[in-house]
């Protein structure tokens, strides 16, 4: 505050007010109409006040959607996506920064075209190839001529398959292959002093040694960050497991909610529906309020 | 930039990076030719591989009446909840930005919504945003017919704005907010001892000061647009009523999943990737030039 301004800090606090309401609301009208019963929920208006029901609504839902299970895959999903980051674009990016190979430049702009097409918009294809992962592999052998040549010389028909659907994997590992994480580490990494460097190659520590002892221990702040926002991010997914699990034994919590929506011609049992939405938003919101520090700064960390 | 000290046994160097080049070439690269190849062909209704029809996919997309209204609808539904929520977040960061007491509540709470998977925050807006049951029920007392999102197409994206606006008020308060504080004070103080009111000093310093964070927020809340839309889209409204709000990646979804047409659907995902590209391209140009000028 640099001068006195009375009228227009009545107004500021106002507005400011206003939009706390406005980002308050949705999760107060969940979880009021969370515990309301069937017929105070369809009241018009409904009663603001908070209704009896909310244990209640909560086991309700929980048992409807099958959440138990949901909630676990969920958090395994979110926990691998968030870990396979956290490992995989140290790795890469420790590759980039210290050392010189050819073809250096050309692996950062193979993994930097990566941030430029998300899941969403190449779904399709995505999903044939984690029906069976070794799909690529199989036809590259059959167009190079290695499975003619294998045919030719043991007498066996190559057909590598592996069909990732319904599985932990298929649900993980697409969601790694971006490069959200690689740049992160590669702007902390070329911020580390080389006296570090060459003080750790001089007491005879060689490249794992530096990168475990030295640099990991270093990038905390980093991988907290970077954790974080994965965390959620993988979490809220929800078009890439509606996709992949056809199977009900791994379905995500998120994709779950769809079954909670009222039918048309069914009891509008709106305060089962909001009950479950408030047990699928509490996990990344309490990462949120815990975490908020990372979370913020990975956010502007990672889309920079 | 360059290290200056680096190992010399690269061939470990390239070991670290293959993890992550198996998975992009898996899971990335080929995929997006597996893309570009059905875009190109036409698979056979009985088997028997595909057939090379070249552009045709590309043609018979683009006289379809049905698809250039899911890229219209994309692009209103682009528009205005882009305006939407970076308007607001802009003014509440401009606000919380004069340091008044309680500035740090807000800097907590307005994130949270931002953390919420869309679709659960669409089911959240669907309830309260239902005809029958809810808050907007209570305006069809008084005019009945008011609001219907499962009849009036008008309503029904109007909802799936509102719910879109609502999670990314929060992630574009959190960068405008960040653009704000690193001006240094020292300017809005000298501007202020030149007697600059504080209207003023938005137009003629913060405001100037944060453009690139503006451009940055644009693109990113475009390309958000086209894909984080998809969980708002088929909870609250399954792209009706009467393809009102089927959005390009909703389409996609439909076209290849439920219809089956993988070759359609393929040449739509083409499209839509030169569209996020370009606009890609774009922001890097744009953060570039401002690299440059630090």
């Amino acid at each position: 505050m640099v001068e006195r301004t009375p009228i227009l800090n009545f107004f500021t606090h106002l507005i400011l007010f206003a939009g706390f309401v406005f980002c308050i609301a949705p999760f107060v009208i969940v979880a009021i109409a969370a515990s309301h019963n069937l017929k105070d929920v369809n009241d018009v208006p409904m009663s603001l006040l908070p209704g009896s029901d909310f244990f209640v609504n909560i086991k309700t839902a929980w048992t409807t959607a099958d959440l138990g299970p949901k909630l676990f895959n969920s958090f395994v999903m979110a926990a691998g996506v968030a870990a396979g980051k956290v490992i995989i674009s140290a790795l890469t990016a420790f590759s980039i920064v210290y050392f010189r190979y050819p073809g250096r430049m050309l692996i950062f702009w193979l993994i930097f075209v990566t941030l430029m097409l998300p899941l969403e918009v190449r779904i399709v294809p995505t999903y044939a190839v984690v029906a069976n992962v070794l799909s690529p592999y199989q036809a590259i052998m059959d167009v190079t001529g290695i499975s003619w040549l294998i045919e030719k010389i043991f007498g066996v028909q190559v057909q590598l398959s592996l069909g990732l659907l319904n599985s932990y994997t298929g649900l993980i590992m697409p969601l790694i292959a971006t490069a959200t994480g690689t740049f992160l580490y590669r702007q902390f990494f070329l911020t580390v002093p080389d006296e570090l460097t060459e003080a750790a190659r001089m007491d005879g520590a060689g490249a794992l040694r530096f990168f475990i002892d030295i640099l990991l221990p270093l990038s905390r702040n980093n991988m907290a960050a970077l954790g974080t926002i994965m965390f959620l991010w993988a979490w809220n997914q929800y078009l890439w497991p509606l996709l992949i699990t056809t199977d009900q034994s791994h379905a995500t919590a998120v994709t779950e909610l769809k079954q909670l929506i009222p039918n048309v011609g069914g009891a509008p049992e709106w305060h089962i529906a909001m009950a479950g939405t408030l047990i699928v938003m509490l996990p990344p919101l309490i990462v949120v309020v815990l975490m908020q520090r990372w979370f913020v700064r990975g956010l502007i960390a990672t889309e920079k | 930039m360059e290290k200056r000290v680096t190992f010399g046994r690269w061939t470990i160097g390239i070991l670290f990076a293959v993890p992550q080049l198996i998975l992009i070439f898996t899971f990335f690269y080929w995929p997006a030719g597996q893309a570009v190849y059905w875009s190109l062909t036409l698979q056979q209704p009985w088997g028997g591989g595909n057939i090379w029809v070249g552009l045709e996919n590309f043609r018979s997309i683009l006289a379809n009446a049905d698809y250039w209204n899911s890229i219209t609808t994309s692009l209103v539904f682009a528009g205005i909840s882009t305006g939407l929520a970076m308007t607001i977040a802009l003014v509440l960061a401009t606000l919380t930005d004069r340091q008044l007491a309680g500035s740090r509540l807000y800097r907590v709470v307005l994130i949270w919504p931002y953390g919420i998977a869309a679709p659960a925050l669409a089911l959240a807006f669907r309830f309260i945003l239902a005809p029958e049951a809810g808050f907007m029920a209570f305006a069809n007392q008084f005019w009945p017919g008011f609001w219907d999102p499962g009849l009036d197409g008008a309503d029904a994206m109007a909802s799936i704005i509102l719910a879109f606006s609502w999670k990314y008020v929060g992630y574009n308060f959190i960068f405008f907010l960040a653009a704000l504080q690193a001006i240094p004070r020292s300017l809005i103080e000298a501007a202020a001892m030149d007697g600059s009111g504080v209207v003023r000093r938005f137009r003629d310093i913060q405001f100037p000061l944060i453009t690139p964070t503006i451009f940055f927020l644009l693109v990113i809340n475009i390309t958000e647009s086209f894909q984080d839309s998809f969980g708002i889209v088929d909870i609250m409204t399954a792209g009706g009523p009467a393809n009102a709000t089927n959005l390009m990646v909703y389409k996609i979804y439909s076209d290849g999943f439920r219809g089956l047409d993988y070759s359609g659907a393929a040449a739509q995902s083409i499209i839509l990737m030169l569209l996020i590209v370009a606009l890609t391209i774009v922001q890097f140009r744009f953060i570039e030039r401002r690299v440059h000028y630090r």
